[in-house]
């Protein structure tokens, strides 16, 4: 690991004014990916602002019906809420779809979002990544890995996002909760917070330098059937290789592109009386896979039909 | 920089640089090796400790993170001469081949059925509504954070399932 310097602030104020103000700064939440990266190099901070212990980890009923996750809330703390278990099986389901027990005692909602890419290419540092260093060039394209992405992959990355969760937070259309150092207040929607590659791989969210998220926060349930499946190399602890979040008529999949990929041609096919064989197969007609990952058209047309069948998605309809 | 917390219910005080881990602290600045470094990545669950009565991996973890915290390691689990229950239920199922992932198996398993007492659900867990159940399926489920390069999994199983009752 590189030197940095390390601050554990008491309160929001002090944090943020801390992260505008020294350059390298990083905020450091459950550390369960940072303090990986830093470890391979990968992330080299040069000050780290503690903001585990901010008072940002509670679960609250919203006026409208939905639930506010703290950002310091754990996976394992939101997994475990009654509410989420009784009114959003979905996220309950991906959350416990992902990493391991220990992991998900540390890892928070907020840095489940910003976690980066598993992909190989991005942790081999001696070959080239144009998210490790832009310009550089991606050694996944024509590489032997074959989880990458099948929709929005662009020629300077083709790397996926790993979480589980943002899946189904995107699915059940949740909005994020940000504050900066101006005094700035935001809110952004899950569906356009994370960014396709282009040609900037490396800026992989909306959020500002030194922009902090505070909260997630969820709608009312819509109504309809909820449902998180995953498919993976080994039965359990592994990243996803394809999944699908199913929340009422809303579809997102996961593992399939540099976002979490929200399924609208197949929502479209849906609302139209498509079956779900066909409105997964609509929403595939989009992808580009590569060769080394064609085996995700298939996956994910099944999976998908397999989840959308479950829920009854598109019967009413 | 000085940090302090609770390890094993002594008051441990110690000045360390930042990039130490928790598991290079306990292993390395306090001389208790129980704790492994096996992957030092998260993968495989050896470093495992209980943080506050929660398990995480010591080895993800900056100790100058945990100030005030109380931390458990498998040295600690043993009052006197009398071993965990969980302790003593790997060692009647002969729940080891190497030892080197036990002490991980073993604080792991002590914070996993805190969990499942708490009615934490786990990915298999089909009501996610209803009381948990400690099924095979469920254990192998909530146990999948700690590998055993062995292969000792069945005994690791039939201890788990003495020291949570369900046997």
């Amino acid at each position: 690991m590189k030197p940095f310097t390390y601050e554990r602030p008491g309160d929001l104020t002090t944090a943020l004014a801390l992260a505008a103000d020294i350059p390298g700064a990083r905020f450091l939440a459950g550390g369960t990916n940072l303090v990986d990266l830093m470890k391979l190099q990968i992330e080299q901070p040069t000050h780290l602002v503690d903001i585990s212990r901010l008072p940002l980890a509670e679960i609250e009923d919203t006026p409208e019906g939905g639930l506010r996750l703290g950002a310091m809330t754990t996976n394992s703390q939101v997994a475990a809420d009654p509410r989420v278990r009784a009114r959003y099986p979905v996220l309950a389901q991906a959350i416990l779809s992902g990493a391991s027990g220990q992991l998900r005692n540390k890892a928070t909602t907020a840095g489940n979002l910003l976690q980066r890419t598993r992909c190989a290419y991005f942790y081999d540092t001696t070959k080239p990544c144009n998210k490790r260093e832009p310009g550089a060039g991606c050694a996944a394209i024509g590489g032997i890995y074959a989880n990458t992405a099948i929709f929005g992959a662009s020629e300077a990355c083709v790397a996926t996002h790993p979480s589980d969760m943002a899946v189904a937070l995107t699915a059940l259309d949740a909005k994020i909760e940000t504050q900066s150092g101006a005094g700035e207040a935001r809110v952004l929607a899950m569906d356009g917070f994370h960014r396709l590659p282009g040609d900037t791989p490396h800026i992989e969210t909306e959020l500002r330098p030194a922009e902090m998220i505070t909260a997630v926060v969820l709608p009312p349930p819509p109504p309809g059937g909820q449902i998180y499946r995953k498919a993976r190399e080994r039965a359990s602890y592994a990243f996803a290789i394809g999944s699908v979040a199913v929340a009422g008529g809303k579809v997102a999949l996961g593992a399939v592109a540099h976002k979490p990929w929200r399924a609208e041609a197949a929502e479209l096919a849906l609302e139209q009386g498509a079956s779900p064989a066909e409105a997964m197969a609509a929403e595939l007609k989009g992808a580009r896979p590569d060769g080394h990952n064609d085996f995700k058209l298939k996956l994910m047309t099944r999976l998908g039909a397999a989840c959308l069948t479950t829920t009854g998605a598109g019967d009413d309809q | 920089m000085k940090i302090s917390f609770t390890l094993n219910g002594q008051a441990a005080s110690l000045d360390l640089d930042p990039r130490t881990t928790l598991l290079d602290a306990l292993r390395e600045n306090l001389g208790l090796k129980g704790s492994k470094k096996g992957c030092d990545h998260g993968q495989c669950g050896a470093c495992t400790v209980l943080v506050n009565g929660r398990r995480i991996n010591a080895c993800l973890s900056l100790a100058v993170t945990h100030e005030g915290d109380e931390i458990t390691t498998i040295e600690g689990l043993a009052q006197d001469e009398a071993l965990h229950p969980v302790q003593q239920a790997f060692l009647e199922h002969d729940a080891f081949q190497c030892g080197y992932c036990t002490p991980g198996q073993i604080c792991s398993t002590v914070g996993m059925l805190k969990e499942a007492a708490d009615g934490w659900a786990s990915l298999v867990t089909e009501d996610l509504t209803a009381d948990v159940v400690l099924s095979d399926e469920e254990i192998r489920e909530r146990m999948s954070g700690n590998l055993c390069r062995c292969s000792a999994y069945p005994q690791i199983l039939a201890a788990i399932r003495t020291a949570g009752g369900v046997a």
